[in-house]
């Protein structure tokens, strides 16, 4: 889960990574309450978890609370690359002398995590690590060691961090990585870190990415959800426990194992290429142990969606055995009754197929139809979307 | 021969007495894996009666292996228990070490691997993985064992289900070993690891790489196919068509920018002589052309 500013700052601030006075707003009145507060001039930014929003208008600087309250007013609504702006963080201005970067990530090609930073902080750094990438220091971390004061000193010393700073640059470093293990980041990046001009280090932006996986051990995380981004339908399916990723086409893809789902969507979208160019209109990943009622879960939440025209069933019966798989097409029928208007194509291989294939046989259910092949079945479920 | 395990290779599982494994070790069994015992905290002493099977449970991994010289391990405890799990199997030195648990923590895996390779006594395979196969000879892990027999091809997948796939494509050939790696960020044997292995193996005469969207392991795996491999070898990668920034259930298989497309992945791999497959059945199509069968 990606986070936004705001929650990567209250996080920051939480582990003691310096950073400014700040308050969020979702109406202008609030947004000019905010500015009062906090005193001063101060920055009003617009919470999407997009890069660029300041190119587009997206960050304001305000020399009062009414002309907060005003700058607010423009940016609440605004669309950044498709993103709607529906709060604003308002943080203390603070005059900048210096901006740098810091980010600890995990690095897949080395099966370890990283720290990368620069004194060439700032909007940029995509552009600092394609053209300078000598300014861009990469220091891999151990998983086990993490940061000690020792290895902070060895990363300045890599970015070349001057010695004014030094000791505050190495006093968030060791902070950052207690935010990055114990609430379980995958991502921790701060864009600008700033000098102000009275010579603190302070963290100005952040980006957090959290790793889902880790649920189980910190309950807080929940409240982070944006449940306004959520799509009713993949909230619908994470409530049963399902990986659904709604996509934009219109034959609805059920099937076990995400590698499977993944090439089924490649081989729908093949096969769409000769029938009008329809495509796969979701990702849906029964798993790999599902039974017949995760099966008539799936089921119900593809055909709940209107922009579905077909539905392709690829099961490859490995310990989910295709009988079960069968038995939850049916039940799943039986529980929609007359909502269920849809052409359903099925495709059944693996463990207990005679059986699965009998099943559905024997059911006949005249929106069900069975193909021996994933190719072929791809081409009938693309078919009968492009009707 | 085959890659990993052979007929000899004695199983312990760790989680045995919990519902997935005590439904997977009876799997195993049926398969001809020789299951020698398991490990549960706390539950040392017991025997477990599993198909007739009498199954010793320990509390740890270096009780199980003195006393039943056990070389293989398989880990089916769930998410919050399995960085212990395999740490206890990393410090008994267990050689191979499966991990089938799928949602652990990144930084829980991270970590495990990381202490392996400070011992440098344990090879790890997953975690989110379904373990390896060598078809008549054993079976850790859950890949169905009936879907073909031995044979001469050798298989690597980040992927469970493309890999029963592909195994069915090409049931008729049959398999020396195949290997599902797993699909999460964090792995302990990468498709490298195995490329080299069935090179190196003499009853492998061809191999088949499936990857997936997310990461550059099949870029570098490319990379080690032009300096090391040259028995044929053939690609398929899933996500052709996946949307960037939506991960796709495995929580590796996400495209972030340009990099970890399939596109990527099918030219690098092509560039080293690998042909590719567009769909799982090409893909058989293509390997079946270079065994002439």
């Amino acid at each position: 889960m990606d986070l936004f500013e705001y929650q990567a700052r209250d996080l920051f601030e939480k582990h003691g990574v310096p950073v400014l006075a700040a308050a969020i707003a979702t109406t202008a009145d609030e947004a000019e309450a905010a500015a009062t507060k906090i005193g001063g001039k101060v920055v009003v930014k617009a919470q999407v978890k997009v890069g660029g929003r300041g190119k587009a208008g997206g960050v304001k600087l305000a020399e009062d609370p009414m002309d907060a309250r005003e700058k607010a007013g423009a940016i609440l609504g605004m669309d950044i690359k498709g993103h709607v702006v529906r709060t604003v963080m308002i943080a203390a201005a603070a005059p900048i002398e210096s901006e740098y970067y810091l980010a600890i990530l995990l690095d897949r090609s080395n099966r370890t995590f990283l720290v990368m930073a620069s004194v060439s902080g700032g909007m940029d750094i995509e552009e600092v690590a394609r053209t300078a990438p000598e300014k861009l220091a990469k220091v891999p971390l151990s998983a086990v060691d993490g940061i000690s004061a020792a290895k902070a000193t060895q990363i300045i010393t890599a970015a070349n961090f001057p010695a004014d700073v030094a000791e505050q640059v190495a006093h968030v470093l060791v902070k950052l990585w207690e935010v990055f293990q114990s609430e379980d980041a995958t991502l921790v990046e701060v864009n600008p870190l700033v000098k102000t001009k009275d010579g603190k280090v302070i963290a100005l932006d952040g980006k957090v990415t959290l790793d889902d996986n880790a649920d189980f051990r910190q309950p807080d995380h929940e409240e982070l959800i944006d449940q306004a981004a959520e799509n009713p339908l993949e909230a619908a399916a994470k409530a049963k426990g399902l990986n659904y990723v709604k996509l934009d086409g219109e034959v609805g893809i059920i099937g076990n194992g995400a590698g499977l789902v993944m090439s089924t969507l490649d081989v729908v979208a093949y096969a769409g290429e000769k029938h009008g160019g329809v495509r796969p209109a979701n990702f849906l990943d029964i798993g790999g142990g599902a039974s017949a009622q995760i099966m008539a879960d799936g089921l119900s939440i593809i055909l709940g969606d209107k922009d579905v025209k077909s539905v392709f069933v690829n099961v490859f019966g490995g310990i989910t055995a295709c009988d079960a798989v069968a038995t939850g097409i049916v039940q799943a029928l039986e529980l929609l009754g007359p909502k269920a208007t849809k052409p359903i194509v099925v495709r059944l291989d693996g463990n207990n197929v005679v059986e699965g294939r009998a099943i559905l046989d024997k059911a006949a259910h005249p929106l069900v139809q069975q193909l021996d092949t994933m190719d072929g079945a791809a081409d009938r479920a693309a078919e009968l979307a492009a009707k | 021969m085959s890659i990993f395990l052979n007929e000899n290779t004695k199983v312990i599982v760790q989680g045995m007495t919990g519902s997935e494994g005590t439904k997977h070790t009876r799997r195993m069994l049926a398969s001809g894996t020789k299951i020698v015992g398991g490990v549960t905290p706390g539950k040392g002493g017991q025997v477990v009666d599993i198909d007739g099977h009498q199954l010793p449970v320990f509390n740890t991994v270096a009780e199980a292996m003195t006393a039943t010289g056990a070389n293989a391990s398989v880990v089916f405890v769930p998410p919050k228990f399995a960085k212990a799990a395999v740490i206890d199997a990393i410090d008994a030195a267990m050689p191979l070490v499966v991990v089938i648990t799928e949602g652990i923590p990144v930084h829980d895996s991270a970590s495990f691997y990381a202490y392996s390779l400070t011992k440098g006594t344990t090879r790890i395979v997953g975690p989110n993985c379904p373990g390896l196969i060598s078809p008549g000879k054993s079976n850790i892990g859950i890949i169905p064992a009936d879907i073909t027999g031995p044979g001469p091809i050798g298989l690597v997948s980040k992927s469970g289900t493309l890999t029963y796939q592909m195994m069915y494509e090409l049931r008729d050939i049959g398999f020396s070993t195949a290997v599902g790696i797993g699909g999460d960020p964090v792995i302990g044997t990468t498709h490298i690891d195995c490329l080299r292995a069935f090179q190196d193996d003499p009853d492998t005469t061809a191999i088949v790489m499936i990857g997936e969207i997310g990461g550059d392991a099949e870029e570098r795996a490319a990379a080690f196919i032009s300096e090391y491999v040259t028995k044929p070898v053939v690609g398929y990668v899933a996500g052709f068509t996946a949307p960037e920034g939506k991960t796709m259930g495995h929580a590796g298989a996400i495209v972030s920018g340009s990099s970890g497309t399939a596109q990527g992945k099918k030219d690098a791999l092509e560039a080293a002589g690998v042909q590719v497959g567009q769909t799982p059945s090409e893909t058989a199509r293509l390997l079946r052309a270079i065994l002439g069968r």
